[in-house]
Order: structure tokens, then C-alpha cells, then sequence
């Protein structure tokens, strides 16, 4: 009989990442909602020393391997391991992260396990006794809920990272840990060949509280240089639009949009783009959005709340100005 | 060398979406289909391996009859076989579902790679790829921003934030794509690609043919579904800025300081 809320931690370099304690905040929500225990499974290297740790966030009982061999994460040595406590614990609800990493585990273990899968969830209910879970797609220009059939447990929902709340840690609670021995494939299929750090440490878009971006308004990639700057007063970060990034003047990974990334800053700058459904898919979720372009009637003005209609390369460096005056007063 | 690709048929990104009257799926009356971009990528990958170290380049789809276009642009980019999985049982299918169609299928296939997007940017779920690999007992190396091959290896490089990670795995081995149109810059068929793409053989199977049954995918295999959609509210367009340069530039930044409290 399946009972209880799991969330598959994931723990990176001696420390959870944010997202687990995320994941285990909204654990605990669902669990009370269910009048059932909250779980955890916690793989890695020396995360033993830590896994208590997960009672502040409502944890009742961690199930930890470690084991130098989960140092990182890969399919072969984790899915099997994982899949099998599941399958000893046998919960209703599973919650992972919907991180790179946590993406291949879930639909790994939803196949292993025969379970339903629901993606990048934003929002989760307990309704009729089950999981209702709300997730964004078309890049967010629609919003699914959804069910699973009845009996098909377990019920594994991948959570977005930074959307759902998290609750301020009850130190002094800890969680029940019960290490388990387990015999490690020694999977050899996937192998981390290197890792080459990019120079300066850009902020990721998703992760950027401001963003200035720029579309073919800006000419050319020279002009950018504009955009870091204010973007670099304001504490953000440069995007682009697909044409910027066609036209090679930034990199891929600045692009925002449907096939980009879905950027949900507090403030989003965007100059000289039009505004093509396929990008305001990928920035319509802002806080505040300003628009500078010389078209009136250019479709961005319409999710904008503040437009300025003129030569971007006439206002850009006036605001710079102005910006720079305001933070050197405060 | 043997390559397939997975191809999914999508609305066009510039499409604008309604809710369709069943209020749980969109209105596709007036949609544009297209190949998936981020699987149009994994056509060009596998094209790109096939110049460079000589493969056999198979596209593999599910779907109605219309996914035979996407098939066709594909065969017309220069991939030399395609089957489409065309059974109405199918219909209904979750990830789980699809990628059962897709992994059986593949079993009648030679493969040494498996090409696909990351994900579908219609529905957006990131599975069904690593489902397959799952079910096949392969390995899968996501969101590849390049591909090459030798001595039985797979390597691929992804970018994380800060940084591009250089992965490889043991063949056979499924890779899923990412980057961006402008990483790949997908060939267009050309005239006599689309001309040649027409005698290009295109088989059509059904479940049958696969050994599966309507039982273990389609509807009443079901694990989970869309039961309603939404829209985002729509956002309302705020205020243009009236004034000279230097007016519009200190009255935006006054609101931004003050009125939205961003800056």
C-alpha cells in the first residue's frame, strides 16, 4: 500500500543545493495535506554528515547512501539505487528537482518504475486523496494541471527551481537517518571527460534579478556594449533575441524565448526587439518589463508597463546617465 | 554507423495559442507544424556524422498522417530512411506511453546512436528521450551543443551555468540536443533533396507491427494527463513615456525607483 511523500535530494560539493530544500518544503505541504510522513532520499559523497539537516525543512526519516562512486551524478549508478529504495519505500508522491540532473533521474525512474511524470511543475495540490500538479507549456504561453489515473502510484512530479516557497529551517529538528549499504553497479558508461569554466562568471539568465537584452535594433555586436554596462550598473545580466543570436552577435546561451530560456527576472530591459511570440514566450513572465524601440507599433510595447518610443541609441546612453546618478545619491 | 532520429511534429513557435473546446488541449485548427526545432538540430547532428564519418541516418516518428511532412523535410535535409509509427491506439499517450511506441520500434531498427531534442518545446516535458534510453538500456548524454564519435564513443559538449562540460559514453548511447538555431544552423532541403526525399522509402507501422497493444499504451495505459489548461493573464500594456530624451530617461528611471521598486 503506497504511502507518503519522498523527495530525492541533490546534494553537490559537501552542500544540498537549494532546490532539495525547496522540493522538501513543498513535501511537507503536500504530506500534512495527506495526514502522511515526509521522506527523503539522499545520495553523494559525505552527505551522511548533513542528511539530518533535512528535519529542519519537515523531514521526517532520510534514506542516505554514501558513497564516493555518487559524487556526481550519473544514470547508471544512481537510477538503479534510487529505484530501488523507492520501490522498498513504495510512496505515493515523489517530488525531484526539475535541475538538469534531476530531469534524467525522473523520467529514469518514471520508466523504471512504470510511474506518471509531470515536468518543471510550478504549483501542487493534494486533491481526492492525490497529486494535482500545474506546470507551464509552449514556454509558458499556456498552463496544464495535471492528474494522475487512479492507482497509479507512485506519482512523480519534477519541481522548477526558485518557484516554490521554502520554509525557514527549525534547526533544532533532525531528521531520522538510516544509512543503507547498497552494492554499487560500477557503471562505466558516462564518463565526465572535463570541465572548462568560462571566463568572467556571467550571471545565468535564469537566474538574473534584472535583465537588459537586446534584438536587431542594436545594429550590430559592437553596440552591446551599451547593454553590459547598464546591466552591469544594475547589478543584472545581457540576453538577446533568436535574431541577435542568428546574426552571431551573442552567444546561444543568451537567448531568450521558446527555444531559449524562459527568463522570470524583476525587471526586464529589452531594446530594439520587436517582440516575436517566440520571445515574449520567454520574458512575459517579468516583474516589470520596459520596452525601448523606435516602432510604435512594435508588438513588445503591448506586455510592456513602461515604453519608450525613439532611437534606443539616443535614450540608452541618457538612462545610463540618469541610473548612474541615482546609484551614486544612494 | 547507424543513427536514428527521433522527430516530433510541433506547432510553429510563432503560433499563437488557444485553448482548444475540450478546455485541456490547444485549438490546432489554424497551427502551422513543424519539426521540433531542438529535434531539427539532432537531424543536422546526425547529417553532420554522416558527411564527416559516413552513417546511415534513419528518421523515426510517431504521430497522424500529417507527421509524413516532417518526415519528408527530414529525408529531403539528407537522411536516407524513415518510419513513421501511425496507429490511432497511440493516441492519448503520456511520455511513457510514447516512448514504449518509440523503444519497440527501435528494436527493429540497427542503431549504434539515437539522436533527439532535449525537448519538445509543444509540451515541453524533457522525457520522452531519456525514457527511451531508460527502456532501451542505453545511455543518454542531454543537451549536447556539439557531437562527434570514434573508437566506439560518443562525446558531446553542454554548457552548465559558467562553464561547458565535455561528456562521452560507451556505444550505443542516446544523445539529446540543446543549444540554439544559431549552435546548429539546420540545413533547408534543397530542390533535389525534396525531389530525391520522395522516393526515399518511408515505411508505416502500427502497434502490431511493434508487438504492442492498445493495453500498453494510448489511453488506457495512462499514467498521467492533462486535465485543464490555462493561459497566462494576459499582461497589460503599461505606459509610453512621453517628454524629450533626457525627460523619458529621468522619468523612467523615477519610476523604476520608485513606482515598480526594481532599481
Amino acid at each position: 500500500m503506497a504511502q507518503g511523500v519522498c523527495v530525492i535530494t541533490e546534494f553537490r560539493e559537501g552542500k544540498f543545493r537549494r532546490v532539495s530544500f525547496e522540493i522538501a518544503s513543498e513535501g511537507r505541504k503536500l504530506a500534512d495535506a495527506l495526514g502522511e510522513p515526509l521522506l527523503a532520499v539522499a545520495l553523494g559523497e559525505g552527505v551522511e554528515a548533513v542528511a539530518s539537516d533535512l528535519g529542519g525543512y519537515g523531514v521526517e526519516k532520510v534514506i542516505v547512501v554514501d558513497d564516493a562512486l555518487l559524487k556526481d551524478y550519473r544514470a547508471e549508478t544512481y537510477v538503479p539505487v534510487v529505484a530501488e529504495i523507492l520501490q522498498n519505500l513504495s510512496p505515493k508522491v515523489i517530488l525531484t528537482a526539475a535541475s538538469v540532473d534531476g530531469k534524467d533521474l525522473s523520467a529514469r525512474l518514471a520508466a523504471r518504475l512504470g510511474a506518471g511524470l509531470a515536468t518543471d511543475c510550478t504549483e501542487l495540490q493534494i486533491e481526492g486523496g492525490g497529486l494535482k500538479a500545474k506546470r507551464p507549456m509552449y514556454a509558458g504561453k499556456a498552463f496544464a494541471w495535471c492528474e494522475w489515473s487512479d492507482g497509479a502510484w507512485p506519482q512523480v512530479a519534477s519541481c522548477r527551481p526558485n518557484v516554490m516557497d521554502c520554509l525557514a529551517p527549525d534547526t533544532s529538528k533532525k531528521a531520522e537517518v538510516e544509512k543503507v549499504e547498497v552494492a554499487l553497479p560500477a557503471g562505466n558508461l558516462t564518463q565526465v571527460v572535463s570541465i572548462e569554466k568560462d571566463a568572467g562568471g556571467k550571471l545565468d539568465l535564469t537566474e538574473a534579478e534584472v535583465i537588459v537584452s537586446g534584438g536587431r535594433g542594436m545594429k550590430g555586436p559592437e553596440n552591446f556594449a551599451m547593454l553590459e554596462e547598464l546591466a552591469g550598473i544594475l547589478g543584472g545580466t545581457v540576453g538577446a533575441s533568436r535574431s541577435a543570436v542568428d546574426s552571431g552577435w551573442r552567444p546561444h546561451a543568451d537567448q531568450v524565448g521558446q527555444t531559449g530560456k524562459v527568463v522570470t527576472p524583476n525587471l526586464y530591459v529589452a531594446c530594439g526587439i520587436s517582440g516575436a511570440i517566440q520571445h515574449l514566450a520567454g520574458m512575459s513572465s517579468s516583474k516589470y518589463i520596459v520596452a525601448v524601440n523606435k516602432d510604435p507599433e512594435a508588438p513588445i510595447f503591448s506586455k510592456a508597463d513602461y515604453g519608450i518610443v525613439g532611437d534606443l541609441f539616443e535614450f540608452l546612453p541618457a538612462f545610463i546617465e540618469e541610473v548612474k546618478t541615482l546609484k551614486s545619491t544612494c | 554507423m547507424n543513427i536514428v532520429v527521433l522527430v516530433k511534429q510541433v506547432p510553429d513557435t510563432e503560433t499563437k495559442i488557444k485553448i482548444g473546446a475540450d478546455g485541456k488541449s490547444i485549438d490546432t485548427s489554424e497551427v502551422k507544424w513543424i519539426i521540433n526545432p531542438y529535434d531539427e538540430y539532432a537531424v543536422e547532428a546526425a547529417l553532420r556524422l554522416q558527411d564527416s564519418v559516413g552513417a546511415s541516418v534513419t528518421i523515426l516518428s510517431m504521430g497522424p498522417e500529417r507527421t509524413v511532412e516532417s518526415i519528408r523535410t527530414a529525408l529531403a535535409m539528407g537522411a536516407d530512411t524513415g518510419v513513421l509509427v501511425d496507429d490511432q491506439a497511440t493516441e492519448g499517450s503520456d511520455a511513457l506511453g510514447k516512448a514504449k511506441v518509440l523503444a519497440a520500434a527501435l528494436k527493429s531498427l540497427e542503431f549504434d546512436l539515437v539522436f533527439c531534442g532535449h525537448r519538445a518545446v509543444d509540451d515541453d516535458e524533457n522525457q520522452v528521450g531519456i525514457m527511451v534510453a531508460e527502456l532501451a538500456g542505453i545511455p543518454h548524454l542531454g543537451l549536447a551543443i556539439s557531437v562527434e564519435v570514434a573508437d566506439g564513443k560518443v562525446t558531446i559538449q553542454r554548457p552548465i551555468e559558467g562553464a561547458k562540460v565535455t561528456m562521452e559514453a560507451t556505444l550505443p548511447a542516446l544523445v539529446t540536443f540543446g543549444g540554439a538555431h544559431a549552435v546548429w544552423n539546420p540545413r533547408y532541403a534543397s530542390l533535389p533533396g525534396i525531389m530525391k526525399a520522395k522516393k526515399k522509402p518511408l515505411e508505416t507501422k502500427m502497434l502490431a507491427d511493434l508487438g504492442l497493444s492498445a493495453a500498453d499504451v494510448g489511453n488506457e495505459a495512462v499514467k498521467v494527463s492533462v486535465t485543464s489548461m490555462e493561459l497566462p493573464s494576459e499582461r497589460q500594456a503599461g505606459r509610453v513615456l512621453e517628454g524629450d530624451t533626457a525627460e523619458k530617461a529621468r522619468e523612467l528611471t523615477r519610476l523604476l525607483r520608485e513606482e515598480a521598486k526594481v532599481i
